[in-house]
């Protein structure tokens, strides 16, 4: 589709489960794709498929109403004539399939003491959470959320990330998430769709995208890898806290959460070097055996990235390009990742 | 008896009138102002500028082209001559006829402008939902624009009752038909009667105060403190 002075050309599979991020700059068109996929731009022209049910083609352009979606916008968009029971009743009235119940809806985003209540009376972060539960009270087969976050604060971000993290876990509707913002992309996405200027940079999954020397793809300011991980100790003498993931564990600053929770965990290349030996006698605390896969390009001429396959990961460490000769680092040689820093996202 | 009873026939009169005009603007005036609000088409200038018309224009001017249209040798004569409803100048259905169109934009406007605040975001809001454009229209729309349709009702009605030139013109000053209470007070200021043109001029200003401080009292506060 174009309009003046903008082009969107999108070919793109995306997963039918878990969260998809659609991350770029402003303007690079993801929202414009996302209303697309709901139907909500009459003079996009192309094709789409869901599930195996065509919604666009050149002959047939499925209504919006029509479609089986959920849509969150980026201000909640409460009916200001109706209390928040009867917007979440809405959607759900005219529902083809009744799957999630109100109940669940109401319990899942924690607005139970809002019923009552009129648009008008609630804070920013309570129309949001009441915006998200009004689309999934309509039993969504897909969810499309544009930048759901972006109208707040940082402390109602940090109140609602948890409800859209249980969104995740607790319900299998898959999500295409819009955002500019790589603190979401690292909390929630499970795959990747990046955006510059109408185009798709990259897809894939989250860890691969991430973790790839062959694109110039950054989320955030610095290269990172971001790991899924459980809890699985607690050193309370000296304040830290292991996390176990898929190749091996990681000991960092202890935050105050439980053993047995998940917690995705960031991984800066910055902060990653690497020997020929585990290490010893040196203030680094993790060390990991690993696998080089590849070698890519960093920001300055004299530093590169390695990319480490860490059991069933992979990781990123940056360095110059000057130890790389001097240790003979090369795809395929066995070496041993130091960890310095690695955050738990929260 | 404040009033004596060619008073109180002019002011039924007014009411009934007002009162019609202002059912079947409700009916007409909902489509166009949707379409105003929300369409891109090039006419939508001329169309607006065509709707706007009676607020410009001398009501003789208005009265004298509706009085041809509606004469026999005009278009809106010849067709209920044909569908065997008379000429409709110097009936009561004939004002109905000019008061639609001498009102319309006061049907119209305050419509569209309701509809134009609303914006798109509310309809997008119910189409992804599962509401199909009708059924959005009256569970969204229209309860949004209420206020819209109280203001435009009002003022539509209140406008019909303060017609003269057009009613004139058209209706022709039949006593009981035609004589609506604006017109009863010029005969009665003609004729010297000036008691009882104080006693209806009295009784209009009153009723046309009461219907203004109406609207003004149910609009809801828009500031928000």
């Amino acid at each position: 589709m174009e309009w003046t002075g903008f082009r969107l050309e999108v070919d793109l599979q995306l997963s039918g489960h878990g969260i998809t991020a659609i991350f770029g700059p402003s303007g690079s068109g993801k929202t414009t794709l996302l209303r697309c996929i709901a139907g909500l731009e009459k003079s996009a022209q192309g094709f789409l498929e869901f599930n195996g049910e065509t919604w666009q083609n050149r002959q047939l352009f499925m209504p919006v109403h029509k479609r089986p979606i959920g849509y969150v916008f980026q201000e909640a968009s409460l009916f200001p004539h109706l209390t928040v029971l009867d917007n979440l009743r809405y959607g759900q009235k005219r529902a083809a399939e009744k799957i999630v119940s109100l109940d669940q809806v109401v319990a899942l985003l924690g607005i139970g003491h809002l019923l009552e209540r009129r648009p008008e009376r609630l804070s920013g972060g309570e129309r949001q959470r009441v915006g998200i539960a009004r689309a999934l009270a309509v039993s969504p087969r897909l969810l499309l959320m544009d930048e759901p976050l972006a109208a707040l604060d940082l402390a109602r971000k940090q109140e609602i990330l948890p409800y859209l993290e249980r969104l995740h876990d607790e319900l299998d509707i898959p999500v295409l998430y819009v955002t500019h913002a790589p603190d979401e992309v690292a909390r929630l996405a499970d795959h990747l769709v990046v955006m510059d200027a109408g185009l798709v940079t990259a897809v894939g999954p989250l860890p691969e995208i991430l973790s790839s020397v062959d694109l110039p793809i950054r989320i955030g300011e610095e290269r990172e890898v971001v790991l899924d991980a459980v809890i699985g100790e607690i050193d309370a003498e000296w304040h830290l806290a292991r996390m176990d993931f898929e190749g091996g564990s990681l000991w960092a600053r202890d935050r105050g959460i439980d053993i047995g929770r998940r917690v995705r965990v960031r991984v800066p290349a910055s902060g990653v070097s690497l020997a020929l030996q585990p290490a010893e006698q040196s203030s680094v605390i993790n060390s990991l055996p690993g696998q080089v896969e590849a070698i890519g390009e960093a920001e300055h001429p004299g530093l590169c990235l390695v990319k480490v396959r860490v059991g069933a990961v992979s990781i990123l460490s940056r360095v110059t390009r000057r130890s790389l000769a001097g240790l003979q680092i090369e795809p395929g040689k066995v070496v041993w990742v130091q960890i310095k820093s690695a955050a738990v996202i929260e | 008896m404040f009033l004596d009873e060619s008073a109180l026939q002019a002011i039924w009169l007014t009411v009934r009138l007002a009162g019609a005009v202002t059912l079947i603007l409700l009916l007409l005036g909902t489509p166009v102002a949707w379409w105003l609000a929300r369409t891109r088409s090039p006419i939508k200038g001329a169309v607006g500028a065509v709707v706007a018309l009676p607020l410009v224009l001398p009501p003789s001017v208005m009265g004298f082209y509706l009085l041809l249209a509606m004469g026999p040798n005009g278009p809106v004569g010849r067709l209920t001559e044909a569908l065997g409803i008379g000429a409709l100048p110097f009936t009561f259905w004939g004002l109905v006829l000019a008061s639609v169109f001498y009102s319309l934009p006061f049907m119209v406007q305050p419509l569209q402008n309701a509809f134009e605040s609303m914006g798109d975001r509310p309809l997008e809001v119910a189409a992804t939902l599962g509401a199909s454009p009708l059924d959005a229209f009256f569970t969204v729309a229209l309860p949004i624009a209420l206020p819209g349709y109280l203001t435009a009702s009002i003022m539509t009605f209140a406008h019909t009752v303060g017609e003269f030139g057009v009613v004139l013109m058209i209706g022709g000053n039949i006593p009981g038909v035609t004589r609506l209470a604006s017109v009863q007070i010029y005969d009665h200021v003609e004729a010297l009667e000036y008691t009882q043109a104080h006693q209806l001029a009295g009784v209009m200003l009153v009723f046309s105060f009461f219907v203004l401080l109406a609207l003004h009292a149910w609009r809801p506060d828009r500031r928000k403190g």
